[in-house]
């Protein structure tokens, strides 16, 4: 476990020293500081389109982040040849896969932290209310699915041919699935065999990370979502981060280390 | 002799200012896009409308709290809510049926899902009706003839939120905008009305409104009936609270050729009439 928490810690180390993190926040604060300086009809209370906007940017931020970070670490450790010494320790490759996912994972849950505390701050100046447990419950469910989408970065990087085509497939991937992911078994209903069969198959197969997007419910002030389906969504996302992470090491433990 | 290059910048510098401050008022009439007054129309040009109205959707996403339905979802595409609602329409339990457009869940996917979303018609309530106005600003920005935009956001400012005077200019902007719309001398109409209490500037503005409504196209004014109805049933309203009768009779005759229920509104000539009769001496009825 040393070994995965040593390999991890070099990750996070990454994140800092790396200015892909700094340039995403300081454009979410921009942006997010530009939009709440607008005044509408002299009316100081309207908040929801700020929180809007500024969920957006995490989002998309935090996607950024996870997404390139997982996605150039294997290939980079090969072209630069840093590999061989490091298993030639007693590293597994198992624990290697395990050590830069939990690594690129909870570096991702650091940024998460930092953009949320920014978000918060914003919206309960203008609100003077803060739901804490809302927030926490969309942290956590956002750094779950993080979670999936870093297992799946991970797998992609070890059968693409360069950290660019891992990103963009990775992006367009999670994107689909975002935004049509839960709307495939209407799409299905609506075709003919073998069409609907395929839809259905896509639908059943994919991860549903459309859950793990709780804005609607921090920009809406809406109810908490009850925490025994927050652990349910969270084994859900445990799962399919599993079956990636499994299928990485089956990629990874055969490969060649030579570029 | 060699020319400095610093000198050499200043005397350009100075040229390209000279050149600027003699061209600028030439360069403002070679074309019409400098005459708009309005950055968005520069920017996009007539693609601004499609913003427009995707603003105006998202004001009615807002209004339901973000319960909406996508692309994906089968919906009839009727009249907005916040539209419908502006013109003091409330839902009935039929519309509440039509307005689930999630239906029963379609599998289990579908079913736990939904505990991650929004999933209940509600509306915004409680003085939260301010959180449409950001993009309903938005689209009359990106488009000043959307008229829905100024009326719509006027009705929320002055019945929700005690806006009136924002309400008036967001109507004013509107009007200068659209200086032959009825809908919008309608609006501000009931504003003097509801708010001010202003009987002769209401009747003023709801006869303006009527004669812009007369002097649409025959197929236009075919097409916008209820309009005419809704203008003249509201100005024999105001001339019967006023005890302008006669007016009111004929305010209300005037709608019933257009409305498709001329009945109810001849009851309320009957009630008027019966109000207008002298009173008679004659004996009670006697008791039973």
């Amino acid at each position: 476990m040393n070994t995965i928490w040593a390999l991890a810690g070099v990750v996070i180390k990454e994140l800092y020293r790396r200015k892909d993190f700094y340039v995403l926040f300081v454009l979410t604060a921009l942006i997010t500081l530009a939009a709440g300086m607008v005044n509408f009809f002299h009316d100081p209370k309207i908040v929801r389109y700020v929180k809007d906007i500024c969920m957006l940017l995490i989002w998309i931020s935090a996607l950024l982040i996870a997404i390139i970070t997982s996605a150039r670490q294997i290939p980079a450790e090969r072209e630069s040849r840093t590999i061989f010494p490091l298993l030639a320790k007693p590293v597994t490759r198992g624990q290697f896969i395990l050590g830069k996912f939990l690594g690129c994972w909870l570096a991702s849950g650091l940024a998460l932290l930092v953009f949320y505390v920014f978000f918060a701050i914003i919206t309960g100046s203008r609100e003077q209310h803060w739901p804490w447990l809302t927030y926490l419950q969309a942290i956590w469910l956002q750094w779950a699915m993080l979670a999936v989408v870093i297992a799946l970065s991970l797998c992609s990087s070890i059968i693409a041919a360069a950290p660019s085509s891992t990103t963009t497939i990775c992006f367009i991937v999670v994107a689909g699935i975002l935004l049509v992911g839960g709307h495939l078994n209407t799409v299905a209903l609506h075709q003919t065999q073998p069409l609907q069969a395929v839809f259905y198959t896509i639908y059943f197969l994919i991860p549903h990370l459309e859950w793990f997007d709780i804005r609607d419910i921090v920009v809406y002030d809406w109810r908490l979502i009850p925490w025994g389906d927050l652990f349910l969504a969270t084994l859900y996302a445990a799962a399919y981060a599993g079956l990636f992470l499994l299928l990485t090491w089956l990629g990874f433990r055969r490969k060649s280390l030579n570029t | 002799m060699k020319a400095s290059p610093y000198l050499v910048l200043a005397l350009l510098l100075a040229v390209c200012f000279t050149l600027a401050t003699g061209l600028q008022p030439r360069a403002t009439t070679w074309s019409n896009r400098s005459k708009s007054d309005n950055v968005f129309s520069v920017l996009f040009g007539d693609g601004r409308r499609l913003f427009a109205n995707q603003f105006f959707t998202m004001a009615d996403v807002y209004f339901h709290s973000g319960y909406y339905p996508s692309i994906f979802d089968l919906r009839d595409q009727g009249t907005k809510e916040i539209v419908a609602e502006s013109h003091g329409h409330t839902d009935s339990p039929e519309d509440e049926k039509k307005e689930d457009f999630l239906g029963q869940p379609k599998d289990w996917i579908d079913r736990f899902g939904r505990h991650f979303r929004i999933a209940e018609h509600t509306h915004l309530a409680h003085s939260n009706e301010r959180e449409i106005l950001p993009w309903l600003r938005l689209a009359a920005d990106m488009d000043p003839q959307k008229i829905e935009t100024y009326t719509v956001g006027a009705y929320f400012m002055r019945e929700h939120l005690n806006q009136p005077r924002e309400a008036e200019a967001f109507l004013r902007e509107g009007l200068r905008n659209n200086p032959d719309s009825y809908e919008i001398l309608f609006e501000l109409g009931r504003l003097f009305y509801e708010n001010d209490h202003d009987t002769s500037h209401t009747r003023n503005l709801w006869q303006l409104a009527l004669y812009k409504w007369l002097k649409l196209d025959p197929e236009a004014a075919k097409e916008n009936k209820l309009a005419f109805e809704e203008i003249t049933v509201n100005l024999a309203n105001l001339e019967r609270d006023a005890g302008n009768y006669p007016d009111a009779i004929r305010w209300l005759q005037a709608a019933q050729k257009v409305s498709p229920a001329p009945g109810a509104l001849q009851q309320q000539i009957d009630a008027i009439n019966a109000k207008m009769a002298p009173p008679t001496n004659a004996p009670a009825p006697p008791l039973h």
